[in-house]
């Protein structure tokens, strides 16, 4: 027996030595830059007056019919907040101090989207573009893309038997016949334009600089979690988090747990080692103790 | 396995055993309905709380205490404690069931279940980033092994039999088995390790959703350590419960000594929660969080409770205060997975939930079938010990 126990006890040390050592080795995960083809979208809060005419381009241009909520009497399209009806929304910030704004809420369209890390099988995927894409001939509606998203963008349609992701793809479907998305189309301020990331991001910075006074001295998704290809600027005195963005930090959302995913399972070295390891421990019990029984008179 | 291990024998239809198949047969026709009328008109789900019930208690909760048969085997494979042996069988039933049910919860809590097949064959759409996907292969791989494991009762069961094309089967497929089992429990120890601790993984992606007295980097191995003191309990939960119910004697040594070794993991458990904690600067929060700093509290109470009594000798001796024990330690255990899936995510102002009254009585219904299935296969099969005095084995 006490051989037996040394026995046990070496190999799981052995196994707990190579848990270790698979994954000090490269477990430093790569940035996640912006696609060299990338586009994105720049909302001013400064610019816009809340005429909602995105919001409406938004669902002809998805084929969604207006959701008539109790809010409108149910005769208007009065969308609550994002749902499986409605990609995009525009909310009314009212501060305290008398501050108001209009946000635009939507996919953020992330460089390192926590829904894409999330995703199973491969259903939710940065395509063209660094567009985030949901390809319904691949999702399981397990719903993990949901919990992982800190904007709370991607929605499920509850009501249905045969449910959908619903999300803002940028109007990809345009974009492959040479338009642009449909909100950016229509706005008649200006408030969201639509571009390439890099202009889009030059372009935030120069109005920063140009109005320091106008301005919350931020772009917000320059770094956020990661980056986002969607960038918003702000009334100078409303904060993002004002706005109901999340605060996020620079380092992406899915970072953490993929590094220790990966330091566990990289290569599979560390499960096949453990697997080998534990497989001898059992084997030489089993013969001690058959050994054992043999010996008993 | 077991040598002398006997079908309890009796009747199936008992008068308790006709209520299970009453709440078993409710569930199925609110299933029935969840499928015909989609998951918004049958749970509370909503798009702040895409997860509910069904994933925090039959996927999260069912999983850990259906690994009775990982804790088990690890004490009489690995460590080689032979004593215990006879509680392998029951044991790797209840995991085998738990497992099993799980697996089915998915299939009605996942939207587009049609598609969930191509999980495990769809291999050049895999997500390796993902630690869900992590777990649904293990989990699904897992199930397979259980069933395998419980194979050589069946198969005994079959030998004895009347026909001789299951008498042939059995005949030809035990001794395979048997040969084989090294391999098969050596994966039966790996899996449960591998996707228990992504369990914890999993919610790691949630980020600042997830309240910080539980959202840590050490999620997976809290998971992993939990799941191993949680499968403890199970065994003594489980053991009680049959020889109450079958007038049997109680296992009480062996049982006692199996607590003794769950509360040094729960002590192990709570020393790591406890530094984590203390590490990352935020154990203010458990006194600062309002009704969160209570089921916090709750937990650590639980689990305290659980391993102070196991290290009582009066307890050990006692069959109905170890039940109490190992109640109060599945309690701590799952409440740990209910704050870390529900309780303690929070996706912002005006989301809510609590489970509707259908989604409740499917997992009731769920539960139910467990217990049926359970009665049926230590009745028929050879999976409890003799009802002897108890055998001391070397």
């Amino acid at each position: 027996m006490g051989v037996d126990r040394r026995t046990a006890l070496k190999g799981m040390a052995v196994a707990g030595a190579a848990l270790l050592a698979s994954g000090a080795e490269d477990h430093a995960r790569e940035p996640h830059p912006a696609p060299s083809d990338a586009v994105g979208m720049l909302y001013d809060a400064t610019l816009c007056i809340g005429c909602k005419s995105c919001v409406v381009a938004c669902r002809e241009a998805n084929d969604m019919p207006p959701e008539r909520t109790a809010l409108g009497g149910g005769i208007y399209d009065s969308p609550i907040s994002l749902d499986g009806q409605t990609r995009n929304i525009i909310k009314l910030y009212e501060g305290a101090d008398g501050k108001s704004s209009y946000m635009k809420a939507q996919c953020m369209h992330c460089l390192d989207p926590a829904c894409v890390g999330a995703c199973m099988i491969g259903a939710l995927q940065k395509r063209e573009h660094g567009i985030v894409t949901w390809d319904g001939s691949r999702c399981i509606g397990c719903r993990y893309c949901q919990v992982a998203c800190p904007y709370l963008i991607p929605k499920f349609t509850w009501d249905k038997a045969i449910p959908r992701i619903v999300k803002c793809e940028m109007c990809v479907q345009r974009i492959d016949q040479g338009k642009i998305p449909g909100c950016c189309e229509v706005c008649p301020r200006n408030a969201v334009i639509f571009g390439k990331y890099d202009d889009l991001l030059a372009e935030a910075k120069r109005r920063l600089k140009k109005n320091p006074n106008r301005y919350y001295p931020k772009v917000f998704g320059e770094t956020d979690g990661g980056g986002t290809q969607v960038l918003y600027l702000s009334k100078a005195g409303i904060s993002f988090t004002d706005l109901g963005l999340p605060a996020l930090g620079e380092t992406p959302v899915p970072e953490l747990s993929q590094e220790i995913q990966h330091a566990a399972y990289k290569g599979f070295i560390a499960p096949a080692v453990l697997y080998v390891v534990l497989g001898t421990v059992i084997w030489r019990n089993k013969k001690a103790e058959a050994k054992g029984k043999e010996e008993k008179p | 396995m077991t040598d002398h291990a006997v079908p309890v024998g009796g009747p199936i239809l008992t008068r308790p055993f006709k209520w299970l198949m009453a709440l078993f047969g409710l569930s199925v026709l609110l299933l029935l309905w969840r499928f015909f009328a989609g998951l918004g008109a049958t749970t509370a789900l909503n798009d702040g709380y895409p997860w509910g019930l069904w994933i925090a208690f039959d996927v999260v909760t069912g999983t850990a205490l259906g690994c009775g048969g990982y804790a088990v085997a690890i004490l009489v494979y690995i460590l080689n404690k032979g004593k215990y042996h006879s509680l392998v069988r029951p044991a790797i039933l209840t995991s085998a069931l738990g497992y099993s049910l799980a697996a089915f919860a998915i299939v009605f809590d996942v939207g587009r279940y049609w598609y969930i097949y191509r999980i495990p064959i769809h291999f050049w759409q895999w997500n390796l980033n993902s630690a869900l996907l992590e777990v649904a292969l293990c989990v699904m791989a897992y199930v397979v092994v259980l069933w395998i494991e419980m194979a050589p009762p069946i198969l005994e069961v079959m030998q004895e039999g009347s026909s001789p094309f299951f008498k042939r089967l059995a005949q030809t497929t035990l001794p395979l088995l048997n040969k084989s089992m090294v391999f098969i429990i050596a994966l039966a120890l790996l899996l449960p390790t591998m996707h228990q601790s992504s369990l914890g993984t999993v919610m790691m992606l949630a980020g600042k959703k997830l309240n910080p007295l539980w959202q840590t980097p050490f999620l997976p191995l809290l998971f992993l350590v939990s799941v191993v003191g949680m499968g403890y309990a199970v065994v003594v939960f489980e053991s009680t419960l049959s020889s109450f119910f079958l007038k049997r004697p109680y296992e009480t040594a062996m049982l006692g000594s199996l607590a003794k070794v769950m509360a040094y993991i729960t002590i192990g458990f709570l020393a790591i929660r406890l530094l984590d904690l203390l590490y990352r600067g935020v154990f203010g929060l458990a006194f600062t969080s309002g009704w969160l700093s209570f089921f916090f509290w709750l937990e650590i109470v639980l689990f305290v409770a659980s391993a102070a009594m196991a290290f009582s000798p009066a307890v050990r001796a006692n069959p109905g205060r170890l039940f109490q024990m190992a109640m109060l330690m599945l309690l701590a255990g799952g409440l740990y997975r209910f704050d870390t899936y529900l309780i303690a995510f929070d996706p912002g102002p005006g989301w809510s939930y609590f489970p509707a009254v259908p989604e409740l009585f499917i997992t009731i219904g769920i539960v139910a079938l467990e217990i049926m299935i359970y009665i049926v296969f230590i009745k028929r099969f050879p999976i409890l010990e003799e009802a002897s005095p108890a055998r001391s084995r070397a």
